[in-house]
């Protein structure tokens, strides 16, 4: 990374600490914010939160590493998260996951080339009885079919 | 019991420490319980387990250890209390009422058989090839509970890489059991914070910051987390097998030094409990496994004293006699390999509080190689220096790139006491039985200052009876009852003491050509400070940075382990309080038995400074040889 | 996004006026809050049960300088969407919840726990937060109460099921991993910040502040003995009508399959994946807490599921959001969708399987919180109520 990226993420890093504050209790929220801002937690973010809070890197890692929405590989510009709980399954999911993986060239857990779109599954979304339903970064769509997905993909940028 | 309050600081794993009643309520209230029928009565906050080990009553526990704090992940120690639905942790179950427990009901029974069966089934291991066979915690449960068969299946395959970066700690994953001791060990113990739990659900492991090799990241090589593992995951990095091939070569002269701990503790190794000193056996059973000669570490200890004592007292000269501000106070020893790994991490600004002295290994290392090959006309090429060592760390120390001053690898190998045991094993030795023989000249039997630096506070007391004598003429058994400096020991995580320089005698011929006299000194007091394991080391190192008490101390004595060199990372398994204190009284009790027991009092040493380090100590020639300098590392990784 | 609810219901959808709970509590005082609530014999709408009352009884009860309300609202549970839908239309039923709550316990800071999957809720949540704070209906001295002071902060989760366990929960807010704590100290004692807290689901909250307003009395007129009130119901899988339901306890599965308009009905799924799987022959039991006690989630099966393709579902689940740490659930729930996925492919002894059982039943009194508990369940009953379909024609059969 570069030093002057390293320089102004430390100071968004920074900011978020003292938004949320210093305490253990924050890492949370100032995690989410990175992640946000970032589609990850980089390397050195990590260590950079973990000295703002006086905790360990490892124990960063280890709370990164656990929540399904905070991760440490780079993801695409837009997340979309396909539910692949039971209800979601039985009306149609299959079908529709199939449709975004032809669509986009890619499989499940990667990455389109232009970092336009990360694929991943996500365990029930609280939308059962309009399934098929996927989240598409914080926005929830529900009723799908493969081509209602392709288009609600097709709008991203 | 002191050590454990003052070593646990469970700030990471709070949440998942149970609770004990407060203070007011609990002091004098006792609890009556039933456990199995049997009627008891046990002190308020009393957790099940410890209320069934009062009573002689046996559970198995896997992820328990009593130096940490508690888990209750392993499900191993569960018991049924009436009432209650499920089946209780009883590690984990703080007793604030009256209960019936059954601790080997059926469904007791069936669930901790259960509990082991899934663990055996994701174990991927053969005792016979692992290190910790015979004394491993998940075999002995599989064989208590009777395990017969796979019931869950068996993984077939290695799932995990083994991590050999370090030359220190080998962490193989196939064989952990996710008890998490190794990161209470670390985070909470030791408060170094190399392993945690990475991932979730089944994708559970422990892992590294970025799941790095271990050699990647902020180790410490303390091997802290290889005593409390309770399988063959961590283990230490073993050289044997390049040391036999040594002892097989009839070119190499092969040579060992061994740490005062050593010898306290490897009786453990062969059944006899802790608290058993076997230095004189261990040296006959040294030369019959075919090292060519034994050597006592204790001598560059007390060489060490030498060293250290005059750096100190060339650093305070200079800073109230010339005034030189710049001159960094207090020092700090640096004899533990773990604590200098720890410093050059998280304090990397205060390395020059640090002593230049290199640790007794390494002095020893430097001079077996010069001095010692001279003066024998051996090659020093063909030397295969071993050093015997309690510490995980002694061995990433002897492969620090620096440590070559005699042209050499001045140490080339650390050898554990648990790896020595293996050894002497191998040649079919019984080592209690051995008959007790001495060092090998030229460095002899040393001083008994030299063998409590196995302790903490010993590298204090060994450096306080020498400058007492040096600085006030006194002896110190005149100061001090049987020489014995009691307010430096003990097991408190971090000591304080004192001591008011009332008069001053004349310098020393050795001291002569440092100091004109010790006037300076009169009246003035001495402050010093302890502290063993990491997390102490923290506590000392922040009152530091704030300016507080500790700031104002002249010496402070750091062990990176909890209880000293005695209880490191190379020592036997199990290791617990009781243990450590067991093998403190071993070294306490044989340094009183010692003719010598002051480093400068060691005729050895000093005839080595008469025939080779001839400008005295801290001089040219032991500035080469005995001193080292440090590597300012810092937290981050790139 | 619509929320299909039916907005009917004795309860939960009875007439509410904003403000109506917040008022009636300061005007009757804390004593008679926790009266009310223990005269409705309210009982915990997150799953487990247990009585509100006696969960606000001891954290009012217990000393400390700061104490905790806690929203539980990680709805995760598959099959659970009811706190979606109140949260979104009826904040202030929740909000004026958690007030009362503080009220009556002393606390002055609520936290809702919102789950990361609803953040496109967050913004109208806080605007109506505001609104709350403009009104003083949060705020210091709320509503005129001299020292009634109380705030309500929303935080969010990342993704993880196990999170709306209550002490995973706590600990996801401390700024750690979410793994469950030992159990004693509860919450109530030794929570947030090891200070007392007590940790309610959204809909608990909800129903606290009809009782509060209209009467612990009037609550219990609703419902069975021990199940008093009305439910929300999150009804999806093969009807015609899926979406939220207030029924009141004490109906049975025959009688809301009627309502949802569900038809040739193999299996219902009471309490999510956690849950028990019903068959048709027991479709006359009762919801509530005598017999099917749930947090609402109901799952309809037809005779065209193959109930084997569920209970994997269900077990993939587990699999994936158990925290880990602790060894029956950790492995247990592998060793039961491996179980699965041998009578998938006819690899199977009834030994084995019957092992596995055991192994359920092992799960359910060793694991160390409520997820590696309850996982079992439907292992254990799907493959009993369905032995016939999975055993002797369906795949298995092979
Ligand atoms: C794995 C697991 C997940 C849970 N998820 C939720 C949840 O999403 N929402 C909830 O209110 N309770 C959930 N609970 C129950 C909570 O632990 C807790 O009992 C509840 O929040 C208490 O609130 P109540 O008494 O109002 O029901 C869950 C429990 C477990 C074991
Ligand atoms: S760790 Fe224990 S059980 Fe595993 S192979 Fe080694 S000795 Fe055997
Ligand atoms: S050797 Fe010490 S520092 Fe390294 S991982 Fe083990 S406990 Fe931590
Ligand atoms: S490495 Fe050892 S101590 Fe650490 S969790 Fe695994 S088995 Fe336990
Ligand atoms: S039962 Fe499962 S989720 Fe709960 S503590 Fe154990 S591993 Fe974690
Ligand atoms: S099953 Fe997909 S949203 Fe619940
Ligand atoms: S020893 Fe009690 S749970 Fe592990």
């Amino acid at each position: 990374m570069l030093v002057m990226e390293k320089n102004s993420l430390s100071e968004e890093i920074s900011k978020l600490v003292d938004l949320y504050g210093k305490d253990r209790s924050s890492l949370l929220p100032i995690l989410q914010g990175i992640e946000k801002n970032h589609k990850y937690i980089s390397d050195f973010a990590q260590q950079e939160v973990a000295r703002l809070l006086d905790i360990h890197p490892v124990e960063v890692y280890s709370v990164v590493t656990f929540y399904s929405f905070l991760t440490h590989k780079p993801m695409g510009r837009n997340v979309v998260r396909l539910c692949q709980t039971i209800t979601c399954d039985m009306f149609g999911k299959e079908a529709v996951a199939k449709a975004i993986e032809r669509e986009l060239g890619i499989k499940f857990g990667e990455t389109t080339k232009d970092k336009k779109v990360t694929l991943e599954y996500a365990n029930c979304l609280g939308m059962c009885d309009q399934g098929p339903a996927m989240l598409v970064n914080d926005q929830v769509y529900s009723h799908l079919t493969p081509e209602k997905a392709i288009e609600i993909l097709e709008k991203l940028k | 019991m002191k050590e454990n309050k003052e070593t646990r600081a469970p700030e990471s794993q709070k949440g998942h420490t149970i609770e004990k009643p407060k203070s007011s309520e609990g002091i004098g209230s006792m609890v009556s319980i039933e456990i199995n029928g049997n009627k008891f009565s046990v002190p308020l906050g009393t957790t099940i387990l410890e209320a069934c080990k009062q009573n002689q009553i046996h559970i198995p526990t896997l992820c328990h250890h009593d130096d940490l704090c508690i888990a209750g992940v392993c499900r191993v120690c569960l018991v049924e209390v009436e009432g209650m639905r499920t089946l209780q942790a009883s590690c984990a179950y703080s007793i604030t009422h009256s209960l019936k427990i059954h601790t080997t009901s059926p469904q007791v029974r069936r669930a901790r058989r259960h509990v082991i069966d899934l663990l055996l089934s994701e174990h991927y291991g053969e005792c016979y090839s692992c290190v910790r066979n015979n004394n491993c915690e998940l075999q002995s449960l599989a064989k208590e509970y009777g395990v017969d068969k796979f019931t869950f299946g068996h993984v077939s395959e290695p799932l995990f890489e083994e991590d050999n970066s370090s030359y220190s700690v080998i962490r193989d994953m196939n064989k952990c059991v996710l008890c998490k001791r190794c990161v209470r060990t670390c985070i909470d113990l030791q408060e170094v914070g190399v392993l945690e739990s990475i991932n979730r659900g089944h994708e559970t492991r422990i892992g590294t910051f970025l799941d790095k090799p271990l050699a990647d990241v902020i180790c410490i090589n303390c091997g802290q987390c290889i005593n409390r593992c309770p399988t063959g995951a961590l283990k230490a990095n073993d050289p044997s097998d390049e040391i036999w091939q040594a002892i097989d070569d009839p070119t190499k002269h092969v040579v060992i030094q061994t740490a005062p701990s050593p010898r306290a503790a490897i009786g453990e190794e062969f059944e006899l409990g802790p608290g058993h000193s076997l230095t004189g056996q261990m040296n006959t059973a040294l030369r019959r496994i075919g090292f060519n000669k034994v050597f006592d570490t204790n001598f560059t200890a007390d060489l060490t004293i030498m060293e250290e004592g005059t750096e100190l007292i060339i650093r305070l000269y200079k800073a109230l006699v010339e005034g030189e501000k710049q001159i960094a106070l207090p020092q700090f020893t640096s004899c533990s390999p773990g604590w200098v790994k720890y410093i050059e991490h998280f304090y990397p600004e205060y390395l020059d509080h640090v002593s230049s002295a290199k640790s007794p290994q390494q002095m020893f290392g430097a001079l077996i190689k010069t001095w010692y090959a001279q003066k024998e006309g051996i090659d020093p090429a063909n030397i295969v220096s071993v050093a015997l060592m309690p510490c995980a760390a002694k061995k990433y120390e002897c492969n620090r790139p620096e440590m070559v001053d005699s042209g050499y690898k001045d140490v080339d190998y650390g050898l554990t006491t648990r790896e020595l045991a293996q050894m002497i094993k191998e040649s079919g030795i019984y080592l209690p039985e051995m008959e007790k023989t001495h060092f090998d000249d030229p460095f002899g039997d040393a001083s008994g200052a030299g063998l409590i630096f196995g302790a903490t506070g010993g590298v204090m007391e060994a450096a306080l009876r020498t400058i007492i004598e040096l600085v006030t003429g006194v002896k110190v058994e005149n100061v001090f009852e049987n020489m014995n400096i009691v307010p430096v020991r003990g097991f408190e995580g971090i000591r304080y003491a004192e001591l008011p320089i009332e008069k001053v005698g004349p310098v020393p011929e050795i001291l002569k050509p440092l100091v004109p006299n010790w006037d300076w000194l009169k009246g003035a007091t001495l402050k010093v400070a302890i502290a063993h394991g990491t997390a102490n080391a923290k506590k000392i190192m922040e009152d530091i940075k704030a300016g507080g008490k500790f700031s104002e101390c002249h010496f402070i004595e750091f062990m990176a382990c909890p209880g000293g060199c005695l209880g490191g990372g190379g020592q036997p398994i199990p290791t617990s309080q009781e243990i450590r204190a067991k093998r403190a009284e071993a070294i306490y009790n044989e340094d009183a038995s010692l003719p010598i027991r002051k480093s400068h009092e060691n005729k050895h040493v000093l005839d080595l400074y008469n025939d080779f380090l001839t400008d005295g100590p801290c001089g040219h020639i032991s500035h080469k040889l005995l001193h080292t300098h440090y590597t300012p590392r810092g937290k981050y990784i790139a | 996004m619509e929320n299909k609810v039916k907005r009917e219901g004795a309860v939960i959808f009875s007439d509410y006026t904003r403000g109506d709970a917040v008022k009636k509590a300061v005007s009757i005082g804390r004593e008679d809050v926790l009266f009310e609530l223990k005269e409705s014999k309210l009982r915990g709408r997150g799953g487990a049960g247990f009585p509100t009352s006696i969960k606000w009884m001891l954290t009012a009860a217990a000393k400390s300088d700061k104490k905790y309300v806690i929203c539980n609202a990680d709805e995760g549970e598959p099959g659970t969407f009811k706190d979606r839908v109140l949260l979104l239309e009826y904040p202030e039923l929740v909000f004026e919840g958690m007030v009362v709550g503080g009220y009556a316990i002393g606390a002055k800071e609520g936290i809702v726990y919102l789950r990361g999957e609803y953040e496109y809720m967050l913004k109208s949540l806080q605007d109506y937060l505001e609104e709350m704070r403009k009104d003083n209906l949060l705020g210091k001295d709320i509503l005129g109460k001299k020292g009634f002071d109380f705030d309500i902060i929303i935080r969010l989760g990342s993704g993880a099921y196990v999170c709306g366990e209550e002490t995973a929960l706590i600990e996801s807010l401390e700024g750690h991993r979410g793994e469950a704590r030992n159990r004693p100290p509860f919450p109530v004692n030794t929570g947030l910040n090891g200070k007392p807290t007590t940790v309610n689901n959204v809909e608990t909250f909800a129903s606290v502040a009809h009782i509060v307003t209209k009467g612990g009395a009037w609550y219990s007129q609703h419902g069975t003995d021990k199940s008093t009130g009305s439910k929300l119901f999150s009804v999806s899988g093969d009807c015609k009508k899926p979406g939220v339901y207030e029924l009141p306890w004490g109906t049975t599965i025959n009688e809301l399959l009627k309502i949802v308009e569900a038809e040739n009905t193999k299996a219902v799924q009471v309490g999510g994946a956690s849950g028990l799987c019903v068959p048709k022959a027991q479709f006359d039991r009762q919801l509530g807490y005598e017999d099917l006690g749930t947090g609402g989630s109901i799952m309809v099966f037809n005779e065209s599921r193959d109930m084997l393709h569920v209970l994997k579902n269900f077990m993939e689940f587990f699999v994936e959001e158990s925290c880990g740490q602790c060894t029956p659930c950790r492995i247990g729930n592998v060793k039961l969708l491996e179980g699965v996925e041998m009578i998938e492919k006819g690899e199977y002894t009834f030994n084995y399987i019957n092992k596995l059982k055991e192994l359920g039943e092992t799960m359910r009194i060793s694991s160390k919180c409520g997820l590696g508990q309850s996982s079992p369940n439907p292992f254990i009953s799907i493959l009993e109520n369905f032995k016939e379909e999975i055993f002797n024609n369906g795949k298995g059969g092979k």
